[in-house]
């Protein structure tokens, strides 16, 4: 049953590398928030997918942690990028 | 048996919608429809890939006893929670806020948040 999770942690480093081709390119900063808005949400379901493949229950709770986190970021960036700091 | 068909079945929806909003990033034209695509794609992966970790650790609870598997699940819960529920959220912040800093919709002909006040 390893291998299948193993399978999917590459496939989801390979969507986060896609996305961050958008995050480089983007021709105006709301698609970078954009494009970092799925690199994070990609990233939250690799640490999970991780702490399964190698039983560790620490990696879930730091996933909790950086999904809670990165929405604080988010909505900073916006905020920004809105003209409200 | 079963359980591993599901478990596959799940993260190959969960794969194929994460992949799903990964091309629509790289491939729609404006920020809006970049953003219809990434978050509800990459929420949608995220469910499913859960679900399948969810399904799995349940399984082997319920065959070996041991807690530790218990809580991963729960965890898991979570996790899914807070990720719901925050990207949700945050996509609104993000298209408000790119509206508001004078990012047009690219191939719009009708644009009908222009004389809406967007100040509060």
């Amino acid at each position: 049953m390893t291998d299948i999770w193993v399978v999917t942690l590459g496939l989801l480093l390979l969507f986060v590398i896609l996305a961050m081709v958008r995050l480089w390119l983007g021709p105006t900063a709301p698609d970078r928030v954009v494009a970092l808005d799925a690199v994070n949400t990609i990233t939250v379901c690799g640490i999970i997918v991780f702490g399964v493949a190698f039983n560790e229950t620490v990696y879930v709770d730091v996933a909790i942690v950086y999904a809670l986190l990165s929405f604080v970021g988010t909505l900073w960036l916006a905020k920004y990028i809105g003209g409200d700091l | 048996m079963a359980a591993d068909l599901l478990v596959t079945i799940f993260l190959g929806l969960g794969l194929l919608a994460a992949g799903l909003g990964v091309v629509g990033i790289l491939r729609f034209p404006d920020v809006y429809t970049r953003l219809h695509a990434e978050t509800k794609m990459t929420t949608c992966g995220a469910i499913f890939i859960c679900i399948a970790v969810i399904i799995t650790e349940a399984g082997v609870y319920l065959t070996t006893g041991d807690v530790q598997y218990a809580v991963l699940g729960l965890h898991t819960v979570l996790a899914l929670a807070a990720l719901i529920f925050t990207n949700a959220i945050g996509a609104h912040a993000i298209g408000r806020a790119a509206y508001r800093s004078g990012v047009r919709p690219d191939p719009a002909v009708v644009d009908r948040l222009k004389g809406v006040d967007m100040d509060d």
